[in-house]
């Protein structure tokens, strides 16, 4: 049986390997400066690259950032420092719920509130859905992370005459500030190879914008365009842009994990 | 972990001081603002039941209930009926559970009661990766390495050895169900491998203690004392990666070759619920097609809604108060 669970373990490990192989194969050979610097050729050229879904990933994931971070965190320390209350369960409840919608969803969501009120596509609309997707994952690191500060810190600020709202604010959140930031990385590693609910809200373009009320290129969106289009080309442009957005993904990912894994051992 | 409790806070002196005062105002300030963003995510949720509600009110007028069982998909004829669309979606993920599930299992009960430590975090960790990897890129490697892959062996061989049963009869296209199963099975391998081993860490040792005291080999006490324990919680993380399956989009969207159709043959290619509206929602012209595809994103909401409902309720009744599962949901 043990055998058989070894067999196991490699098997789960081989799509991981092949995944990270082919990547490297065909995707290291067309990135070039190029590809960072300028925006696609036309279909059928050669040349070209993405630093049109570059500067649309940042500036499309960088709102859904600045619109779900706040949000989320604000939800998190709510649901932390008020236990008791109603809301809290009812907000949790809801989140949980809301982690479990499929991001096509979210997608659809933010295109009948955006989108279709508009009668236009845009970068922003991607965004809301996009932090429609972080603002449950926020929450719950948040509150984990604030449930794990000691009741004696609290005390020791409240005996010490500061009101709640500072006990909060600079005791407990400053102490839990690495565990939050950390919970936000995770976050936004997730959210930056979302494709689905950029469909049809940012819906890509060929162009470098920097209009978030217009269309705008994603990473995850051209991998998708590329490896779907009918050009050999594309396909390579496609490998390549995947093994820039699995790097950018993995050092945010990686980065978090390091800092939770270093976090834990201090305490511990 | 325990709850925190909420801090006694000191009675106030019977004679105010104005700073106690001030205080006090921006104690009512803090917890207005928190309420405020705790409020609007249940604003949020329900504004997203009343968007897919209006959005797809035009459908459900029109086709109401039969939309579920009718077969016909016809933008030109305004005719539309999702049931391949549910068949494939369900099929897609039962094929992705049946390979899923056995290698999670075994991968979690060998991580949590068999490996040697040294090897057990960095196994979970590298398994960790592969739900890093984004969806579109697993569908990009779909379709350029496993289809090719598969078309040239795991197919001819299934058909072959298996073809007396119609699942495995008929021509090999490559992008298929079968793919979209493999895929998929990929995709939520590492969830369901997290959350049980989280399960399983949560079985109290005296279990295994009192198996092994009565002789049990370790074998025989991870199947008569652990497993059972935990059942409940492992039923919920299949679920829990049930739930991923059903509303995963990308990787399937590239994969399962979209065709409106229910097939006999794993073969064949097929379309789900995720990906009918990822391909056509910005192309959609009428009306009545984009209503339709929001009452597919309705009924697909309320599908895993339940689902995962069930799949949280099941890993509570194990891991209550443990906090266990609680990170992968």
């Amino acid at each position: 049986m043990v055998g058989l669970m070894i067999g196991a373990v490699v098997v789960a490990l081989i799509p991981l390997f092949f995944i990270l192989l082919n990547l490297v194969l065909k995707g290291a050979g067309s990135l070039s400066v190029d590809f960072f610097t300028r925006t696609p050729a036309p279909a059928g050229e050669t040349g070209g690259g993405v630093v049109h879904a570059l500067v649309g990933t940042l500036i499309i994931v960088g709102t859904a950032g600045l619109i779900g971070l706040p949000i989320g965190v604000a939800a998190g320390v709510y649901c932390a420092e008020y236990p008791t209350s109603r809301i809290t369960w009812i907000t949790r409840f809801v989140a949980d719920v809301l982690n479990g919608t499929p991001s096509i969803v979210i997608g659809v969501f933010a295109w009948a509130w955006i989108v279709a009120t508009q009668k236009h596509f845009s970068a922003l609309a991607g965004s809301v859905a996009l932090a429609l997707l972080m603002i449950p994952m926020v929450l719950r690191t948040t509150e984990e992370m604030i449930k794990l500060v000691p009741n004696s810190l609290r005390e020791a600020a409240l005996a010490l005459g500061y009101p709640r709202w500072r006990t909060s604010l600079s005791v407990v959140i400053r102490t839990t500030l690495p565990g939050i930031m950390t919970g936000a990385l995770l976050a936004i590693a997730r959210i930056a190879g979302e494709t689905a609910p950029l469909l049809f809200t940012a819906l890509g373009s060929q162009y470098l914008s920097f209009d978030l009320n217009q269309p705008m290129a994603a990473l995850p969106l051209t991998v998708f365009t590329y490896a779907t289009g009918p050009y050999e080309e594309w396909h390579q442009y496609a490998w390549a842009a995947a093994l820039v957005l699995i790097l950018v993904v993995f050092i945010l990912s990686l980065g978090a994990r390091l800092a939770i894994g270093r976090r834990y051992s201090i305490n511990a | 972990m325990t709850a925190v409790k909420e801090p006694e806070i000191a009675p106030p002196p019977p004679t105010p001081v104005i700073s106690l005062e001030r205080a006090n105002y921006g104690d009512l300030v803090f917890r207005l603002v928190l309420t405020l963003a705790a409020v609007l995510i249940p604003v949020l949720l329900g504004f997203l039941v009343y968007e897919l509600w209006t959005g797809s009110r035009l459908a459900i007028d029109r086709f109401g209930l039969d939309f579920v069982t009718s077969s016909t998909w016809d933008p030109v004829a305004e005719e539309f009926g999702a049931y391949p669309l549910i068949f494939g979606t369900l099929l897609s993920s039962l094929i992705a559970l049946l390979i899923a599930v056995p290698l999670s299992l075994g991968v979690a009960i060998y991580l949590t009661e068999f490996a040697p430590k040294q090897l057990r975090q960095p196994v979970a960790f590298l398994i960790g990766l592969l739900a890093a990897i984004p969806s579109v890129v697993y569908g990009l490697w779909g379709i350029f390495v496993l289809i090719p892959a598969l078309r040239t062996t795991a197919f001819p061989f299934l058909r072959d050895v298996l073809g007396f049963l119609p699942l495995f009869q008929g021509p090999i296209y490559g992008p298929s169900m079968l793919a979209a199963g493999v895929i998929l099975a990929i995709m939520i391998m590492p969830y369901v491998m997290s959350v049980s081993r989280e399960v399983l860490l949560a079985v109290p040792n005296s279990q295994r203690e009192a198996a092994l005291a009565l002789g049990a080999t370790r074998w025989e006490a991870v199947i008569t004392a652990v497993v059972p324990y935990a059942r409940s919680g492992l039923i919920g993380a299949v679920i829990l990666g049930l739930g991923r399956a059903l509303g995963e989009t990308m990787a399937v969207t590239m994969v399962i070759g979209n065709r409106h159709e229910i097939a006999a043959s794993l073969f064949a290619p097929g379309y789900t619920m995720a990906a009918a509206i990822a391909n056509e929602f910005s192309e959609a012209v009428g009306d009545l097609h984009l209503s339709a595809l929001a009452y597919v994103a309705f009924l697909l909401f309320v599908v895993t809604v339940v689902v995962n409902a069930g799949a949280r309720l099941l890993i509570w009744r194990v891991a209550r108060g443990s906090g266990a599962g609680s990170s992968a949901l």
